[in-house]
């Protein structure tokens, strides 16, 4: 029986919370639909883990959609590296599943619940499907599954503050443009190889060789997925969607959305247009590397300047991306683990952050930093995860940033690029400086209210701690981590038999061991 | 490069042409106007040039639809990319959709729809908050 179940657990990942989300509506009942959401979530979250347990060595699983076989059927296709975004992301989905209950208790008006708890569901759905397929159109519907679900969630925000509704529109605007360049560059790649199967897309543009129509549909795709994944400077809808949005939506969003974007620039950057390094690395050489410096930097600088604690943690967002793109666009093996690793360890560290967060605007009503003076002594469980979760941030040693930055360095060393490793350390230190002054305002001022606020919830604890363990646990036992990681780093590699290129540094390995 | 690009080369391509100048006229509209529903305008302006893109791409001059007819020699248009623009067409609906009632909630609570007047509310809003 389980065995059997088991067998169709690519698609159950996705069918389960997708059947889940109109039950909710249906039956209408809040308490209901939270189970609901639980349940699904965690059924997706199991389903997830037994798909990492499965390819962890480097094994493929090819599921045939209602048994269409591909390329003319759609295939779900599952490999290490999309089998740990999807961990990645149904995990967090349970996690925020479970602490959504309290959180928008306070947030969102109790008769828009229902709605929330079918648009996270629907959200989930789509953030799923576009890990696990191997479709390229398929890629498309379910990004704008999770986007028009997405545009909902930020503006349920509308309760709290009137600008998540304007925040929503222009994230709306934006995403809809970046999901319109991603179509025409499928478009162009159907007419240039009449076919939408990643695997087979892939071998086709091989034995084609270089062309113009490539190059173009290689740069629609890049940019629309630029626009998703917030590659500064795309990201002007990022800062004001994770103000604004109700603090649960900030949590998911900072933990899933971006990533699942990283994982399809992954995928087409390596599996599908593998064959002509030298345009791309010429792409990522030329332009990634420089806007993901200023990214780090830029973003990191402006955070400092923030008075609101979610518009900080949003900033300190795009620099972390830029984080993981520096790592992927330095093109060898250690550069991609690191991509990969920072993209489980940022998500931990950021989902943890916005937690804490969420916490604080439930019992005082405000993620202002001044208004979170004092804060330290009056809700000591949720100050002590956001110290931990920021060390993180930061990359202090025995923490899971400290492993990402720890490899990120390892890999730009390996290229010989000593600027970029001190540029990385240099980025860091501007974190150091704005999570101090939440530390600084949490811990060292007066509190700013005489009345004693209450400790946050259980259920907003369990949940915000889960996370903060996880950034240790991850900081210190890096196996899981670093063998998905450089698993999956292997898998990309061997698709773009990047080996081969004659642009690698004389002397350093070309693609590690 | 030059010699490829006569009047029969620009005429041949007329289907393009037609698509980058929608296409371009939407993104436009998108950029430069103010008012919120207008750019939902241009929004829909710029998903339907792709809409065009992908169906002239798999039409074939004098094709029919891809019906068995018994005829082995019909000539048919490429069913595909028809079939994939219907379910780009549900998704540029439901955006609208979205987006229009987005706009009602924003008339609601800004009492404009004007994004510069927007703006200075928001500012406003910003003062209060830091005063």
């Amino acid at each position: 029986m389980l065995s059997a179940i088991l067998a169709h657990a690519p698609a159950l990942q996705t069918v389960v919370p997708l059947i889940a989300a109109p039950l909710c509506v249906l039956f209408g009942r809040r308490h209901l639909a939270w189970f609901i959401t639980l349940a699904a979530s965690l059924i997706s979250a199991f389903f997830a883990a037994y798909l990492l347990a499965q390819t962890l060595d480097g094994s493929i699983i090819s599921y045939e959609l209602g048994g269409w076989a591909p390329p003319l059927g759609i295939e779900y296709r599952i490999d290490a590296v999309n089998a740990f975004v999807l961990f990645i992301v149904a995990s967090v989905g349970a996690l925020v599943a479970f602490y959504a209950r309290e959180s928008i208790e306070q947030e969102i008006d109790p008769a828009l619940h229902v709605y929330f708890y079918t648009a996270f569901l629907l959200c989930l759905t789509g953030l799923l499907g576009v890990t696990i397929t191997g479709d390229a159109f398929n890629v498309f519907v379910f990004l704008e599954i999770s986007s028009l679900s997405t545009y909902t969630l930020v503006a349920l925000g509308a309760g709290r503050d009137q600008r998540a509704l304007t925040a929503a529109y222009n994230y709306l605007i934006m995403g809809t443009i970046g999901a319109t360049f991603f179509v025409i560059g499928i478009g162009f790649l159907y007419m240039l190889t009449g076919t939408l199967n990643m695997a087979d897309l892939a071998e086709r543009i091989a034995a084609l060789g270089d062309n113009r129509t490539l190059r173009i549909a290689f740069v629609f795709i890049f940019v629309g997925i630029g626009l998703k994944l917030a590659m500064f400077p795309l990201h002007l809808w990022l800062p004001n969607a994770y103000s604004y949005a109700p603090s649960v939506v900030s949590v998911f969003l900072a933990a899933t959305a971006t990533k699942v974007a990283v994982y399809v620039m992954l995928r087409f950057l390596f599996t599908v247009f593998g064959f002509d390094y030298g345009f791309q690395a010429a792409t990522l050489q030329t332009i990634v590397v420089p806007l993901a410096v200023i990214a780090m930097f830029a973003s990191s600088i402006v955070a400092i300047f923030q008075s609101d604690l979610k518009r900080m943690l949003a900033y300190s967002s795009v620099a972390q991306i830029g984080y993981i793109l520096l790592g992927i666009s330095l093109l060898n093996k250690p550069g991609l683990t690191a991509g990969i690793i920072h993209l489980f360890n940022h998500a931990v560290i950021k989902g943890a952050l916005f937690m804490a967060v969420g916490a604080f605007v439930y019992r005082i009503g405000s993620s202002r930093i001044e208004d979170l003076r004092g804060i330290g002594k009056q809700m000591p469980w949720m100050a002590a995860a956001f110290v931990a979760a920021g060390l993180g941030l930061i990359g202090v040693p025995l923490t899971a940033g400290f492993i990402s930055k720890w490899y990120l360095i390892q890999a730009t060393l390996d290229e010989g690029a000593w600027w970029l490793a001190l540029l990385i350390v240099g980025s860091s230190l501007l974190a150091v400086i704005y999570v101090w002054r939440v530390v600084e305002a949490m811990y060292l001022a007066a509190p700013v209210q005489e009345a004693p606020v209450k400790k946050a919830p259980w259920s907003m604890i369990v949940p915000t701690w889960i996370m903060v363990l996880a950034s240790l646990y991850f900081g210190i036992n890096t196996e899981l981590t670093s063998k998905a990681a450089s698993t999956a780093a292997d898998l990309l590699i061997q698709a773009t038999q990047i080996e081969k290129a004659p642009e690698t540094v004389p002397g350093a390995p070309a693609a590690g061991e | 490069m030059f010699d490829d690009f006569s009047s029969s080369y620009i005429i041949q391509h007329y289907n393009y042409w037609m698509v980058i100048v929608l296409m371009m006229i939407g993104l436009y509209i998108v950029v430069s106007r103010g008012n919120l529903v207008k750019k939902i305008v241009g929004l829909n302006l710029f998903q339907t040039a792709v809409f065009m893109l992908y169906i002239s791409m798999g039409k074939i001059i004098g094709g029919t639809a891809p019906i068995l007819t018994g005829n082995p020699d019909e000539v048919y248009s490429n069913p595909l990319p028809h079939v994939l623009i219907l379910t780009a067409i549900v998704v540029g609906v439901a955006t609208t959709a979205l987006g229009l009632a987005l706009i009602v909630r924003i008339r609601e609570r800004y009492g404009t729809i004007e994004e510069d007047e927007i703006a200075d509310i928001e500012q406003e809003i910003d003062r209060r908050e830091s005063a």
